[in-house]
């Protein structure tokens, strides 16, 4: 067996990487469904990026959304309902070459793993954190999720979800070293790829809330918005999400700049419109797998220390 | 190892300017020592410095904790007793024994609650602080009278210490010293070197001031010094010269060192008694070896850091205890599933529930086997000493990776914090893992080529050009594709089952301590190793046709069980787990719950495996094991 440094090993220079190197197998979702729209941008993101496939990991939970990695020709780790985070963090713990993403659903990231969320915020682990928020729970059928809108009926709410749903972005920016917050919605690709792209760049946890169709169950929830500019409106400024001529058809902008905290915190309380872009940016905040960062040792160095503490307690 | 009669002899001190007083001199081959004072005193330390130097002058030493529930439990009170046994030998000691022959007591409520647990031998020797016989609260005097009346019938012979005001001459609160004195009376009357006991109260102190460490080494001195002016015996415990270097640690240090030694990089964990004080010891050093702890928010993320870590090429490990093995259980499911290479160590405590969070239990064995819904196989297997503390992480890493499997290592509060000399392990550097290789595999790779006969397969990670593939804790083919038709299930449980089929294969047939046919087999697993062996060679002295079984593999189960138990005309397991006695009320043989390890060895072999279990939150005692040898005798022959 070679021994081989983690960083650049087996890379091929001249490789090309075209977006066919990045499809795995046939996506099963419903037609119509919002997945397909951010696997599309994230292919295009692999693409633009040129990120060696198997330097590329996508870890997701389970769910409709979980069902991701499948679809593309990465490493993948398809794991446990609202887990995702927990095993990203331990792959890019042990192997910060990798770039790692995460796909979570709505039940996935803000019900079962909400422990996870909240934590790896706080960790600020070098991750590309994707929540594909359809509002309900698909791949069960239909129960209301925590982002369900009020009065939403479901098969376990059939007369209507009876709480208010919680706010992710929100929560999120509440959480101490939130380090990157965005908003996006899967029928407007520019965006959705510029958000995604601002999040891969990023160094820290890329938090991005994604508004996704699911014409099986809640087509309501953004169907009239699709069709109505005006339902939306971007935060807009040099350091955010760029609007590529987008600008033309959604005409509410509000000007925001993404290292204003307290006023990210005001935008993303609700007031009639889908607030689309970034909340909150700061690439100053350390990492985790950059704070806990050790040299690493051959194993006779190892030996050497062992034996040292050893002495320790010897008799 | 029988108590041996004490033999005595004096020798008259040289004279201190005090009056010339004739020293008996106790020599005893076995003698166990109990310091137990108020929660938060400092009888811990005390004991383990003690613990440690005894071993270090070639005693054998096995040493145990008497932990209180609660950091501060009301002062004074039988339920504040904390403190510890410690069981030292000419030879080499591998339990607890049976009852304590001095006690260092600072208090008589502490002392109580060991009378209590007839934890002290008839002719105990009890020093113990003065102040409470004369003490100006009247209640407090009376409850010192009480608890001598209760005692008397016992002939303990005690000697009153004036700790606290000897200390006083020191420190101006003697709560946070009186244990420095006490080790120094300790250090006197089993003539240790107080030199050593210095340079291990300096590493304990490393990081206190410099002040803290001269108050310390000032108590221990006026204890010396207040025993050598005031006591008339002294215990002399010979020694063996060891052959080999040794080294001395409890069983969670063993861990935490072993799994340096297996070089691994990441312990994930989340703080649970009694596995917590492994991530203290191994926090404190794994960086420098380029490791880390990461502390979890929860068991349910430690046990997912360390599968994501073994995703990607590193072999990590999680530890924890019952509850927090509970919450893990799905996570391991999945490992089993995706065949990711993972050590979870389980330092059992008494359960259901938050049970006895401080104390022993066996209670996890079949919930480490059988606890993952589906057909989940894995390795289970449990160290019994320090040493095998040790030496298991990396036959647990190593099995682990070869066999792309889970294995849970089962250790125990009696393990983890007891003390024990063993042999200084000469470290490998082929016991650490190998850096994960990132060489192309070829285009199309499965990541589960499994070979049809042996379940086994080759193990991609990602950063291998060629080998990028999705796991999934779906039902999949040896692509990792989501399987959709009953063969792919049926095929991939029957891998998984396979490669633990082949693994079982791999293991020794246990060897039978004592003749290999008789009357009665008793089995044990785990840390009780010790105090069995004992109580069945005592027996055996005493003409039983007795011999024992200690199982280290539990899942798969040690080959040749079957033929084994056959030579015996009963089998008994002696288990610290619970099982129903067979006199209680509504008890038939039908409904009888019987001890883990006899339910899975009747299962296993169809062998009518009886049990005798305790769940007392303390290691066994030979004695009580010796008499339970004896009631479970088969019918017709010696008792
Ligand atoms: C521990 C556990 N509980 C419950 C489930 C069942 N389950 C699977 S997916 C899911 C919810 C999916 O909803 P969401 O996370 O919003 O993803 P979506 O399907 O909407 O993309 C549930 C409850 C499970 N797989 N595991
Ligand atoms: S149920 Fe909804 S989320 Fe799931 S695949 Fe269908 S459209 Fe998409
Ligand atoms: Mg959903």
């Amino acid at each position: 067996m070679t021994e081989c440094s983690l960083l650049g090993c087996g890379q091929d220079e001249d490789q090309y990487y075209s977006i066919q190197d990045y499809e795995g197998g046939i996506p099963r979702w419903c037609p119509g469904c919002g997945d397909l729209a951010v696997l599309t941008a994230v292919e295009k993101l692999l693409e633009a990026e040129q990120l060696a496939p198997e330097k590329t990991v996508f870890v997701s939970g389970i769910g409709c959304s979980s069902r991701f990695p499948h679809y593309l020709k990465t490493y993948g780790f398809h794991g446990l309902h609202g887990r995702a985070l927990p095993v990203a963090t331990g792959v890019k713990l042990r192997r910060p070459d990798l770039h790692v993403f995460a796909v979570m659903g709505d039940g996935d990231c803000c019900s079962i793993g909400a422990a996870h969320w909240i934590h790896t915020t706080r960790y600020n682990t070098n991750i590309v954190a994707l929540l594909l928020d359809n509002g309900v729970y698909g791949l069960t059928k239909n129960q209301t999720s925590p982002t369900s809108p009020e009065g939403y009926p479901s098969n376990t709410q059939p007369r209507g979800a009876v709480l208010r749903p919680m706010n992710p972005i929100a929560t999120t920016l509440g959480v101490t070293n939130a380090s990157f917050v965005a908003q996006t919605g899967d029928w407007i690709p520019d965006h959705l790829y510029e958000t995604i792209s601002a999040g891969f760049r990023h160094k820290g946890f890329a938090f991005i809330r994604i508004l996704q169709r699911c014409p099986q169950y809640t087509t309501p929830l953004f169907d009239e918005a699709v069709r109505n500019p005006d339902l939306v409106e971007f935060m807009v400024h040099p350091n955010g999400i760029p609007m590529n001529g987008l600008e033309q058809i959604y005409k509410h902008q509000i000007p925001h700049d993404p290292s204003d905290l307290d006023n990210g915190r005001r935008l993303a309380e609700p007031d009639g419109r889908f607030r689309l872009g970034l909340f909150y940016h700061n690439d100053s905040i350390p990492c985790l797998e950059e704070v806990r960062q050790q040299p690493l040792r051959t194993a006779e160095e190892k030996i050497e220390l062992l034996n040292a503490e050893l002495d320790r307690y010897a008799v | 190892m029988t108590a041996t009669t004490p033999a005595s002899e004096t020798e008259a001190l040289p004279d201190k300017g005090a009056k010339k007083r004739d020293i008996e001199i106790i020599r005893v081959k076995d003698y166990t020592t109990e310091v137990v004072t108020d929660s938060g005193e400092g009888a811990q330390k005390c004991s383990q410095i003690f613990a440690s130097v005894s071993a270090k002058s070639g005693n054998g030493v096995w040493s145990v904790e008497i932990i209180p529930a609660e950091i501060q439990p009301p002062a004074r009170t039988p339920a504040s007793a904390s403190g510890n046994r410690i069981r030292i030998a000419t030879e080499a000691v591998t339990n607890w024994g049976d009852s304590a022959n001095l006690v260092m007591a600072f208090n008589e409520q502490v002392l109580l609650a060991r009378h209590r647990m007839d934890a002290l031998a008839e002719d105990a020797v009890i020093l113990i602080e003065d102040m409470w016989k004369n003490h100006d609260d009247p209640d407090i005097r009376k409850e010192w009278e009480e608890a001598m009346e209760e005692m008397s019938h016992r002939s303990y012979q005690f000697v009153l210490v004036p700790m606290e005001e000897e200390c006083l001459k020191i420190v101006e609160n003697p709560r946070k010293g009186k244990n420095m004195f006490a080790l120094g009376i300790l250090a006197w009357i089993y003539s240790r070197d107080l030199a050593k006991i210095r340079e291990i109260i300096a590493e304990l102190f490393k990081r206190k001031s410099k002040e803290i460490y001269d108050n310390n080494v000032a108590l221990l001195d006026l204890g010396y010094k207040w025993a050598d002016e005031n006591l008339d015996f002294k215990i002399d415990i010979p020694t063996i010269e060891s052959e080999v270097p040794r080294v001395v640690m409890n069983g969670n240090q063993a861990i935490g060192f072993g799994a340096i030694a297996a070089g691994m990089e990441l312990c994930s964990m989340y703080p649970i008694t009694p596995a917590t004080s492994a991530s203290h010891h191994l926090g404190d050093i794994i960086e420098k070896f380029g490791g880390i702890v990461h502390q979890a928010e929860d068991e349910i993320a430690a046990v997912g850091v360390a599968i994501g870590a073994s995703f990607a090429g590193k072999v990590a490990f999680t530890i924890t205890s019952g509850p927090g093995l509970a919450l893990k259980t799905e996570f391991i499911g999945l490992a089993i599933m995706t065949e990711m290479p993972l050590v979870v160590v389980d330092v059992q405590r008494g359960g259901p529930a938050t049970g006895l969070p401080t104390k022993v239990e066996q209670g996890d064995l079949l919930a480490s086997i059988f606890g993952q819904p589906g057909d989940a196989p894995h390795v289970v297997f449990a160290p019994a000493t320090m040493e095998e503390c040790f030496l298991c992480m990396t036959t647990a890493r190593r099995i682990a990776e070869a066999f792309r499997c889970v294995v849970m290592v089962l250790t125990d509060a009696n393990l983890a914090t007891g003390q024990q000399p063993f042999p200084r392990p000469d470290l490998k550097s082929e016991w650490m893992a190998a850096p994960p290789d990132l060489m192309a595999v070829p285009e199309g790779t499965l990541p589960y080529d499994w070979d049809s006969q042996l379940g086994l397969s080759q193990r991609v990670i990602p950063g291998q050009p060629g080998g990028m593939h999705v796991v999934t804790g779906l039902s999949h083919d040896e692509n990792s594709k989501i399987g959709y038709s009953p063969e792919v299930h049926e095929r991939g449980c029957q891998m998984r089952a396979r490669k633990m089929a082949v693994f079982q294969q791999t293991l020794k047939r246990p060897e039978v301590h004592g003749d290999d046919s008789g009357d009665l087999l008793v089995v044990g697993w785990g840390s009780t190793w010790g105090a069995i062996e004992e109580a069945v060679d005592r027996a055996r002295d005493d003409g039983l046709k007795v011999s024992s079984l200690q199982l280290r593999f539990l899942s798969p189960l040690e080959p040749g069980l079957k033929d084994i138990f056959s030579k015996f005309k009963k089998v008994m397991t002696v288990e610290i787990s619970y099982s129903d006695d067979p006199n209680d009320p509504f008890i038939t043989d039908e409904n009888r719950r019987r001890g883990q390890l006899s339910w899975l060895l009747r299962a296993q072999t169809l062998v009518d495996v009886d049990c005798w279990t305790r769940v007392p939150g303390q290691p066994l005692r030979p004695m009580n094991i010796l008499q339970a040898i004896r009631d479970h005798m088969p019918n017709g022959v010696k008792k």
